[in-house]
């Protein structure tokens, strides 16, 4: 099986789903169940754990694992004590650490997070931590012992795609831990794009959640991933800058 | 007899339609009209608010805004206003017309919801989302900025263009409410002001409601009163709102919401105005006597009605990017309340799977819009929208 592996938990789905944007919790269910997502990432700001009928109870319902986020905190400091507000709430020892620079573009700030992750990974959390697409970063972020790096294609919500492919093959090249593509994700190809590219998962939200037709971008989304990923596997040809026939020209 | 449990708008507005077609009725609450009722904004708007997959959700909307004005006369004759209460002298610097809107004592005007854009990525959501309406046939209008200013000139320079939703209306949620209180009083309705423990049963059938005690620090309850006392009923209307999950299996949650009223001595908008800022949705409602509304936040809380900072902070920081002015007003009051959200956004109205109980619960940001279609499906009327808000469509309903 090629199973997505993190912190040794295995998952059989690469694409890693987020639930902001969607305009009703039914909408969002039937898109999380075509999407075929074992994960999916929750905002805990302004989210009450036990109260019923909430998100995480579409989640529990479909045997989702909820993976907290601590979107919307700007500091460090906020990070950390959302997170192990979470970990209380929800059991969970892991977090996608997201630690945003400004509200305009929603861009994380490099310095903010790696202090963050620093302290939650001494505190035992398994860290996930949402980055700008900096090789650099992503490699002394896995070396302070995250458990993946999740770098961005474009700016969260922007749908524009992969900006810069070239760092983020740079970034899967001298990855030990998982690479997951997050933000930026606006249609299937894009999605396809970040695993031929070496990407071990995708993360999305607003591209599905924000779509006409929710559930339909989400099997298009599932299919892109599996595509892509096969696509890797199977190694892409050399580019060639004139035609190379595929059968004999002469008899 | 039919008990209807909830004295919110939705309640009130069954409650008073059932006592005028000659049906004895009972309202239970604890505290009438203080609910997600208080806190709404009133917008009339199902137009400007539609968005991809609420399709259905816009055909009750739009069907209810038709009833609107019919059930806004019947109600100032019912519950006695004076109509065309409007403020003594209109606004000298104000559009003309705001005044003469003003048609009943709920203060409902229809002078349409101004959507407007800043960035050229909203404008380019904006159209979106007029291509979509046009698809749909609403009847939607595409403006420039400067068109959007010439309708409201307290708009912010650099609004960049608009859709104007010239159908949309809003009522002050208030006066409806006190008006229904007003209506029902004189039809000798009783209020029974008092909580709901829980459903009486009787085998499968709900027969009634336990009352439940007052609270230790309770003011006594008046002599005679029937608290802790059960009412029979041949029906009970469940319409309790955010807190109908605790009587009957309903997927009904609580969503809460911070709202702003502030005052202003001169109007400073003529019609409603919504953003988007940040991502976020943002609104204004002025009303006849100068208050602006400003809404709202959308938390899973729970049932959290605390007042925060940064649902403060946000409501005013958006309202500032779409009116500048608005920081000049004085803060008239700050409230939240919860709407009760279900699964699908669609309220749930409808005979519930034991016999005796009906509910009209689960309108979620849409009460006051739809009070008058949910008493109207009540009294078997508009079946085609009715199965749109069938209780059925969940599984596992009692």
């Amino acid at each position: 099986m090629d199973d997505l592996i993190i912190a040794g938990e295995k998952f059989s789905s690469r694409l890693i789903m987020g639930t902001g944007g969607a305009p009703s919790l039914e909408v969002l269910d039937q898109a999380l169940a075509a999407s075929g997502t074992e994960l999916t990432t929750v905002a805990m700001r302004r989210l009450d754990p036990a109260a019923r009928g909430s998100v995480l109870d579409v989640l529990r319902e479909r045997g989702i694992k909820v993976l907290p986020n601590t979107a919307g905190c700007f500091t460090a400091g906020d990070a950390v004590l959302t997170a192990r507000l979470a970990r209380e709430a929800l059991g969970t020892a892991w977090v996608k650490l997201e630690v945003i620079a400004d509200e305009r573009t929603l861009l994380p700030d490099p310095i903010e997070t790696f202090d963050a992750a620093e302290r939650l990974v001494a505190d035992g959390f398994t860290v996930l931590p949402y980055i700008g697409d900096d090789p650099a970063l992503a490699r002394r972020l896995e070396q302070a012992g995250c458990a993946a790096v999740m770098p961005l294609g474009a700016p969260i919500g922007s749908g524009l795609g992969i900006r810069n492919p070239h760092n983020i093959e740079l970034i899967v090249e001298a990855a030990g831990v998982p690479v997951i593509l997050d933000a930026g994700i606006g249609t299937a190809s894009d999605a396809a794009l970040a695993m031929e590219l070496g990407c071990d998962a995708v993360l999305l939200a607003t591209a599905v959640t924000r779509a006409q037709r929710p559930d339909v971008m989400a099997t298009a989304m599932r299919e892109a991933v599996r595509a892509g990923r096969l696509a890797r596997q199977a190694g892409r040809i050399p580019r060639r800058r004139y035609a190379e026939a595929s059968s004999p020209m002469t008899p | 007899m039919d008990v209807v449990v909830g004295g919110g708008v939705v309640g009130l507005s069954i409650a008073w339609r059932l006592a005028r077609a000659g049906r004895p009725v009972t309202v239970v609450d604890p505290a009438p009209a203080s609910g997600a009722s208080h806190a709404a904004a009133g917008m009339l708007a199902p137009v400007s608010e539609v968005t991809y997959t609420e399709e259905p959700l816009l055909r009750l909307g739009v069907a209810s805004l038709r009833r609107w004005p019919a059930f806004a006369a019947d109600l100032t004759a019912d519950a006695g206003l004076t109509p065309a209460a409007g403020p003594a002298a209109g606004p000298a610097a104000g559009p003309a017309g705001v005044s003469a809107a003003v048609r009943d004592g709920l203060d409902l005007r229809a002078q349409g919801t101004l959507d407007v854009a800043f960035g050229a990525d909203d404008l380019a959501a904006l159209g979106e989302l007029a291509a979509f309406m046009e698809k749909l046939g609403l009847p939607v209008e595409r403006l420039t900025g400067r068109e959007c200013r010439r309708l409201e000139p307290m708009l912010a320079p650099s609004v960049r263009g608009g859709l104007l939703a010239p159908g949309d209306a809003w009522v002050d949620p208030r006066r409806v409410t006190a008006a229904l209180l007003a209506a029902l009083e004189r039809r000798a309705v009783p209020l029974v002001r008092a909580g709901v423990s829980e459903l009486l049963r009787d085998g499968g059938r709900v027969t009634g409601v336990r009352l439940a005690p007052p609270p230790e620090d309770h003011p006594a309850a008046p002599e005679g009163s029937e608290q802790g006392d059960e009412i029979r009923a041949e029906r009970v209307i469940l319409a309790a709102g955010a807190w109908s999950a605790g009587l009957a299996d309903v997927p009904v949650r609580p969503v809460k919401g911070q709202i702003m009223r502030l005052r202003s001595p001169v109007p400073l908008l003529s019609r409603c105005v919504r953003g988007m800022v940040h991502g976020a949705p943002v609104y204004l409602v002025p009303r006849g006597d100068g208050e602006l509304v400003v809404g709202a936040t959308q938390e899973e809380l729970g049932f959290d009605t605390r007042v925060t900072a940064g649902g403060l902070y946000e409501l005013l920081r958006d309202a500032r990017e779409l009116v500048p002015g608005v920081t000049e007003l004085e803060v008239a009051e700050v409230v939240a309340g919860l709407r009760p959200g279900t699964p699908d956004n669609l309220p749930i109205i409808g005979p519930g799977a034991a016999p005796g109980l009906v509910l009209a619960t689960g309108h979620y940001r849409g009460g006051v819009l739809m009070a008058p279609l949910t008493a109207a499906i009540l009294q078997g009327e508009e079946g085609d929208l009715a199965s749109l808000c069938s209780p059925a469509r969940f599984r596992d309903i009692s």
